[in-house]
């Protein structure tokens, strides 16, 4: 279990974090959610004790103030971009698995569990953005620590990646470790989150499950579609006659995803033969003005 | 709690990785080929000191530690702390269960163990050519010499950790570590030489002043530890000698020692302190 009480970081003068208060049970998948600077990451550092702060952090009754490196041992860390010494992925794993007092054939364990076994040979300048973010938590997995703390894990992956990444958070949530993540993309949450923590600058504002974001911070998902300038017309009148709320642009159109969920416009437009060329989602975009 | 199991992982990282990087094998094969040819050019050739055998390569290899070991140990230890901070490797070392005090030791003690390498190889070389020609002689102050390079050595590496608690980018330390090898190597020597001529400053203060620079130190002990006398350093020597007679040398020593201490800890605490600056 993980308990802040009163958490407090300054800057000076500036508040990062500021009294925040929360509890996380183990085995719970919590999100913490904010915009740049409401302090997701300040909190992150101050769990993971390399930032000093006011107030009490407690992991599994490690005081993380007087005993960062014992509470350190119960944390696995993916950071938003893993960076890693010149090494192959094999020798970086053997060089925090010695670190962290893992025996070595836990290494094949974790390269398999993150798919990574045919690439062990491979220098980890030659992996690509996903798959170093599934090293950096085969690196979180190797002493197999209870709770996992994730900085946007996948901020700077593709779609696939993303998808990929966020499947094997699931699977260790459901093998019983305790998720904690920073994100600001609703579709993450939603996938990962029992429950959501949100802060704003500094202070935490408000704790809900993530279904519950939508509607408490009047949080509207959108997508945009790129279709064709001829069936442009076309395909605002089918938005319209539909009931979808709809924003056009220069050469995309924006269509607020409603209850029925992401597929639904997608459907509507294509039975009303409109090509889609592609599309892509504005995950926690807060309502765009000009709504149509 | 402090590990010492930890301290000894990433040393061997460290040495590892110094033996991968490119510049610093051009740096060994530099110094172990010029030691190399200094022990060959002494024995075929008077010098101004009456050395014979290894007291006369261990008076060349002096001047060529003095040029060679502060450049690689203040490029070596600024660049490499302030590159994994810049990279972000140092923070996402220090999110793993160590402290700062583990990883900077250990990174230290591996780079230290690199130039120790270095400094062996040239050192070995010469010595060993001048076994196979039969050369006999002050074995002793030999070794002695090359402890005090390692000494040397340490403390340039310390001075580029401190240097580095300073400076954000890689570049500026690689900048700052040259600036202060100049200091150290060229200005420091001329300013004090064109200041004690334009003040008449008194020769003890010229000399307290000298001492305050590591490569002096070094310097003057390892001339002491191959003859007893530091006439060679002109009236300067001749004072340090008459004053100090046999303190000079565990005095220089001790210098060399608060040079390896001081800036360490300077740069541990300083470490210790930003986090901000290692987690920016």
């Amino acid at each position: 279990m993980i308990t802040a009480k009163n958490l407090t970081k300054r800057y000076g003068e500036a508040f990062a974090l500021d009294n925040v208060n929360f509890t996380i049970e183990a085995g719970e998948s919590v999100a913490l959610w904010g915009a740049n600077g409401a302090g997701k990451t300040t909190t992150i550092r101050c769990l993971l004790g390399v930032h000093s702060f006011d107030g009490e952090l407690m992991v599994n009754d490690v005081d993380v103030r007087r005993n960062s490196k014992k509470a350190r041992r119960m944390m696995g860390y993916v950071p938003q971009e893993a960076t890693f010494y010149d090494m192959s992925v094999l020798e970086t794993l053997t060089f925090y698995a010695r670190l962290k007092k893992t025996p070595l054939p836990r290494i094949d364990e974790v390269l398999a569990q993150v798919q990574l076994a045919d690439h062990s040979r491979k220098h980890v300048n030659a992996l690509s953005g996903g798959m170093k973010q599934r090293l950096a938590l085969a690196v979180a997995l190797l002493s197999d620590p209870p709770i996992l703390i994730l900085d946007e894990p996948t901020a700077n992956l593709d779609v696939a990646a993303q998808r990929d990444f966020i499947h094997q958070i699931q699977a260790l949530n459901r093998q019983g470790k305790t998720i904690i993540f920073s994100s600001h993309r609703f579709d993450e949450v939603m996938a990962l989150a029992s429950r959501v923590l949100v802060l704003d600058k500094g202070k935490l504002t408000l704790e809900c499950p993530p279904p519950a974001l939508v509607e408490k911070l009047g949080l509207q998902r959108w997508m945009r579609l790129w279709i064709p300038p001829e069936q442009r017309d076309s395909a605002l009148q089918v938005l319209q006659s539909q009931g979808y709320a709809y924003r056009p642009n220069a050469h995309t159109v924006y269509v607020r995803i409603g209850d029925a969920g992401k597929v639904a416009p997608l459907r509507a437009l294509e039975s009303a033969q409109i090509i889609i060329e592609d599309f892509d989602l504005l995950d926690g975009e807060l309502v765009p003005s000009e709504e149509v | 709690m402090f590990e010492f199991e930890n301290v000894r992982i990433i040393a061997a990282k460290e040495l590892r990785d110094s033996l991968r990087n490119r510049w610093f094998l051009i740096f060994t094969v530099a110094f172990a080929g010029l030691a190399l040819a200094l022990s060959a050019i002494g024995q075929s050739s008077g010098t101004q000191l009456r050395f014979s055998g290894y007291g006369r390569t261990a008076a060349s290899l002096i001047n060529l530690v003095l040029l060679f070991i502060p450049l690689i140990g203040l490029t070596l230890g600024a660049t490499n702390l302030a590159g994994d901070r810049e990279n972000g490797t140092l923070a996402y070392l220090l999110a793993q269960p160590v402290n700062h005090a583990e990883v900077i030791l250990g990174k230290y003690l591996g780079m230290a163990a690199s130039l120790f390498a270095t400094i062996t190889l040239g050192f070995g070389l010469a010595g060993v050519a001048l076994a196979l020609q039969g050369n006999s002689g002050d074995v002793g102050g030999y070794v002695a010499t090359i402890v005090l390079a390692y000494l040397l050595a340490l403390a340039m590496l310390s001075l580029g950790f401190f240097m580095a608690a300073f400076v954000k980018k890689t570049a500026s330390a690689l900048g700052g570590s040259l600036f202060v090898w100049l200091l150290l190597v060229f200005i420091g020597d001329l300013g004090i030489m064109g200041t004690a001529v334009v003040t008449q400053m008194p020769i003890e203060a010229v000399f307290f002043i000298a001492m305050l620079n590591p490569l002096q130190l070094f310097k003057v002990s390892s001339i002491l530890t191959i003859q007893a006398s530091l006439e060679v350093l002109g009236p300067v020597g001749v004072y340090a000698t008459e004053q100090f007679g046999a303190a000079l040398l565990p005095l220089a020593t001790i210098g060399l020692l608060l040079w390896i201490i001081i800036p360490l800890i300077g740069a541990l605490l300083l470490f210790t302190r930003q986090e901000k600056f290692v987690w920016s």
